[in-house]
């Protein structure tokens, strides 16, 4: 009996060890991506699909991990304001216009971008609000 | 060796045969209002019939330009839904889902869908067929049609039941209904389903089958 109770408070001290160790960055993009999560069902669901997979050649899927990394600067411009030109993912051309989110702010749109650029099979970490003013910024 | 079932075993079976014995029946139902009339029997003598909802007579223009009718659907059941090009709440949700029935009956021919733009201001001919191409279903057992303001608003409220209002403060300038309209081979309405929600979506894909199955007894 009391090895067992040794041996529950032992493993309950353990866990709350590694618990503590994980580390606040990776609390902070966790937080983010659940956020996002909520955001993107929100706004972007309906046209880019749960999957991130678009919708034939009307919506880009959001699958295409180069495309979101080469562009990571412009990301948080093409939610706020929207696209007009044609842009190329996935080797597919996608002309037409994307709907600006200008209600949105630069805290929601990282909590977006966390969300998407490390769902469907993309994995890039941290997108944080400073980040996206310094690139709305940079695109005026 | 005399075959001998206990009472239990037996009820069973009786439970299994009745349940499916009612499968077999299973019928859509028929929507929309309903009279009855009189009518004179062949024999002289007098008799009610039931009339129901049917969809009237139409014309529109289609994707490619082309008038299309009650001809284009004849002996045909389809799926009629009201959208518009530029929506970007509820549209391409119903689309996404209409696309996934159209794929699973693109070898059938009894099988059609027809698509009413509700946005007269822009979604002419040439903007349908782009919104085709694109959505990837461009080979005609899918029609889009534009048609005067009049006319696509009195026929999705009067005969499909399908809410539509033009409304400048909402966004895209519409308001309307996504449902997906079952019609049969007779043009009455044989379900309405919410074409954002995946459960009832895959309730259509159940239901097309019983209601082909109904024309072939």
């Amino acid at each position: 009996m009391r090895k067992h109770l040794i041996a529950i408070v032992f493993s309950c001290v353990l866990a709350t060890i590694i618990y503590s160790c994980q580390n606040a960055a990776q609390v902070k993009q966790d937080v983010y991506y659940v956020n996002g999560r909520d955001l993107y069902i929100k706004h972007c669901q309906n046209c880019h699909g749960a999957k991130g997979e678009g919708l034939g050649t009307l919506t880009p899927p959001l699958t295409d991990t180069t495309f979101l990394k080469t562009n990571r600067n412009k990301l948080a411009s093409y939610i706020k304001k929207g696209i007009k030109d044609t842009i190329t993912v996935n080797g597919q051309q996608y002309e037409g216009t994307m709907p600006a989110f200008a209600e949105l702010y630069d805290i929601d749109i990282a909590q977006l971008l966390v969300y998407i650029t490390n769902s469907f099979g993309n994995n890039q970490g941290i997108y944080t609000p400073e980040e996206v003013s310094a690139a709305l910024k940079a695109t005026e | 060796m005399k075959l001998k079932f206990s009472l239990p075993v037996s009820l069973l079976i009786a439970v299994v045969l009745f349940i499916s014995s009612c499968q077999g029946d299973k019928k859509l139902p028929i929507l929309g209002p309903r009279s009855a009339e009189t009518v004179k029997n062949a024999d002289g003598s007098t008799g009610v019939d039931t009339v129901y909802k049917t969809i009237p007579a139409f014309s529109f223009l289609n994707q490619d330009s082309v008038e299309v009718t009650q001809d284009t659907f004849k002996d045909k059941i389809y799926i009629a839904d009201f959208f518009f090009t530029s929506c970007t709440t509820i549209c391409p949700t119903m689309h996404r889902n209409m696309k996934e029935i159209f794929e699973k009956y693109k070898d059938n021919p009894e099988v059609m869908y027809l698509s009413h733009t509700i946005d007269f201001k822009y979604d002419k001919p040439s903007v349908l067929k782009k919104y085709a191409q694109k959505l990837g279903v461009d080979n005609g057992k899918w029609q889009f049609v534009y048609g005067s303001k009049d006319s696509v608003y009195k026929i999705a409220e009067k005969d499909y039941l399908v809410a539509v209002i033009e409304d400048t403060t909402a966004a895209g300038g519409y308001i309307h209904q996504g449902w997906l309209v079952l019609i049969d081979k007779q043009k009455r309405i044989r379900g309405a389903y919410d074409g954002t929600d995946p459960q009832k979506v895959a309730q259509l894909m159940k239901d097309i089958p019983v209601l082909l199955a109904e024309d072939k007894k």
